[in-house]
């Protein structure tokens, strides 16, 4: 069986995110960039295959600079076979639909039987790229998957978290699975890990070998990030104070005169 | 223009965050046309008399989810209207389903969408990122669109009229799914969703024992309000994962939150900064929840939740 991992490096979810000059984008010179936690599930579900089931490879995936470079590294010392980095600019200004195009066609290089993504990058929250994928692979999927049971004939289950229920999704493979919190814990690299992980080959593709450079110049002018704006802080907090009796009954009114929310 | 409202459709109930889409469009003085997709529609239709509807389509005995399913029902009624842009509300079922469906198109799809302005000949479309610390405008110029909306963001306006909407049944020959839901099991609080609750009240380690969540739950009760939880205390096994408000969680814009012992990591902040009203109980002053605080209560839970349930309550029992 073989198992592909699309892994995102994004900001440190603790980062404090500052503006470029011209406010299209976050200043990225300052930024720690970590493998997406979402996708930390997507690896730890391949392995576990992996482990189950002998004779599969995992390949991880990334698009990015530098950056991505890095997280795939991160990805090997956890256990994945092999990875594949898509060299590219500013990944950062396309859109979902431009990064599932160049995905899709890294992806379409190989059979993949199950192709796995985190159920969102952290940063630009958008939550598409899974579904992108399985539709210009013209395979299926199942997002949101908190469980994932392989079973005969190429099928499989697939337990997907929804509002207040979960959903339990049967269908065949290929597929793309989308990640969520849940799946199970993802491991640290131990260090022979890491260690081993320097020296494994990264392979290197960019859009001119994967030939897409004029799709994703076509496609990055559907949709443009005009701004990039610091929401207003509220704008001004009431202390309430008092003994509890007091502050109940304070917050209560302001609830209901003031707020009018109650 | 013309609009097309995706309307979900769960257990036998249209979702409020749909009509909010559909309130919008009306507004924009489109032609709008609904797609409900299910089963047992027929009935559902009379809630959508309140609403200005030019053309509502229902793609019937459709009784469980399957992308492909429901992919083909959206694609067939995105041609017959002509849509040049397709709403929904921002939820599980539409983020499987609206970039599967717009891709196909060659369509952008822009998720969680706080604010949108039709311009002439773009759309400008607002949408949180990096954890909410900043807000991405976006201008769209293709010539259909998808988005999926911020449930509790846009508001729902209803004139009061009654309008005889124009109903039809489409006829689809449906391929086998490649993958489809076969059971759906409910994993506790089915009474309010979290996504779409006007009233919040969450849990952190402030509240130092699993069995405290019952305190938060009767305080819930009088309120009508969900049930929510931090990062911390899921992770420490007392809460499910469903109830998680902020980052790997979710993310929630009611009327009113009420943050209860939680700290506010920036990671919680992220799914409910935006809030309209945000209450914080906790006993540590320093706590940097109180910056993001409308209303701050430097006090114990334990002291001011019961007090809290008691007043509200008899101020429901009065009225």
């Amino acid at each position: 069986m073989k198992i592909a991992v699309c892994v995102k490096a994004v900001p440190d979810t603790e980062t404090k995110i500052v503006l470029n000059s011209d406010k299209t984008n976050i200043e990225t010179n300052q930024v720690k960039f970590i493998t997406s936690p979402y996708d930390e599930f997507a690896i730890e579900e391949a392995l576990k295959i992996k482990e189950a089931n002998s004779g599969t490879t995992v390949t991880a995936i990334s698009m990015g600079s530098n950056e991505a470079k890095d997280v795939l590294r991160d990805s090997l010392a956890r256990g994945v076979d092999e990875a594949i980095h898509i060299n590219v600019d500013k990944p950062l200004d396309f859109s979902p639909l431009t990064t599932g195009k160049i995905l899709a066609k890294s992806l379409s290089l190989d059979s993949y039987d199950i192709i796995l993504c985190g159920q969102q990058g952290v940063g630009t929250d958008h939550s598409q790229v899974p579904a992108i994928l399985a539709q210009l692979l013209n395979i299926t999927q199942a997002t949101f998957i908190v469980k994932l049971t392989l079973k005969e004939n190429n099928t499989f289950l697939a337990e997907r978290e929804i509002e207040g229920s979960h959903e339990i999704v049967s269908g065949k493979l290929p597929a793309v699975f989308s990640a969520q919190k849940g799946l199970n814990e993802p491991r640290y690299p131990s260090i022979k890990g890491v260690m081993a992980a320097r020296k494994k080959e990264i392979k290197t593709l960019d859009l001119t070998s994967l030939n897409v450079a004029e799709e994703v110049s076509k496609t990055n002018s559907l949709v443009k990030l005009k701004a990039l704006c610091l929401p207003q802080n509220k704008t001004s907090s009431k202390n309430i104070e008092g003994d509890p009796d007091q502050q109940v009954k304070a917050l209560v009114d302001l609830l209901r005169q003031e707020a009018k929310v109650l | 223009m013309n609009i097309l409202v995706l309307i979900e459709v769960r257990n036998n109930q249209i979702r409020k965050a749909s009509l909010e889409a559909l309130s919008y469009a009306i507004k924009q003085n489109a032609n709008v046309t609904a797609l409900l997709i299910g089963h047992n529609l027929n009935e559902l239709t009379t809630h959508l008399a309140k609403f200005k509807i030019n053309k509502i389509y229902l793609a019937d005995t459709i009784v469980n989810y399957a992308t492909d399913t429901f992919a083909m029902a959206l694609s067939e009624v995105i041609k017959l209207s002509s849509a040049n842009l397709v709403l929904a509300a921002n939820t599980s079922l539409s983020k499987d389903l609206i970039p599967y469906v717009a891709t196909a198109f060659n369509a952008v799809a822009v998720t969680d969408v706080v604010e949108l302005n039709i311009l002439s000949n773009s759309l400008e479309v607002t949408k949180p990122v990096y954890s909410a610390k900043a807000n991405a405008i976006y201008e769209l110029t293709g010539s259909l669109n998808f988005l999926t909306l911020r449930p509790n963001v846009f508001s729902q306006e209803l004139t009061g009229q009654i309008y005889q909407n124009t109903i039809e049944n489409l006829n689809i020959k449906y391929n086998e799914p490649r993958s489809q839901v076969i059971e759906t099991i409910t994993t506790g609080n089915t009474q309010m969703e979290l996504s779409e609750a006007p009233i919040i009240v969450s849990g952190g380690r402030g509240l130092k024992a699993a069995e405290n969540f019952a305190m938060l739950q009767d305080l819930c009760d009088v309120l009508g309000a969900a049930l929510g939880a931090s990062r911390a205390v899921v992770d420490a096994g007392w809460i499910s994962h469903q109830f998680q408000v902020g980052q790997t969680g979710k993310t929630v814009s009611p009327q009113l939150y009420i943050a209860c012992g939680i700290s506010g990591a920036i990671q919680h902040l992220a799914g409910m900064s935006s809030s309209k009203v945000i209450v914080a109980i906790n006993k540590d002053p320093d706590a940097p929840i109180f910056k993001h605080a409308t209303y701050s209560v430097v006090g114990d839970v334990f002291e001011i939740v019961p007090r809290l349930t008691k007043e509200i309550k008899a101020l429901r029992d009065n009225n």
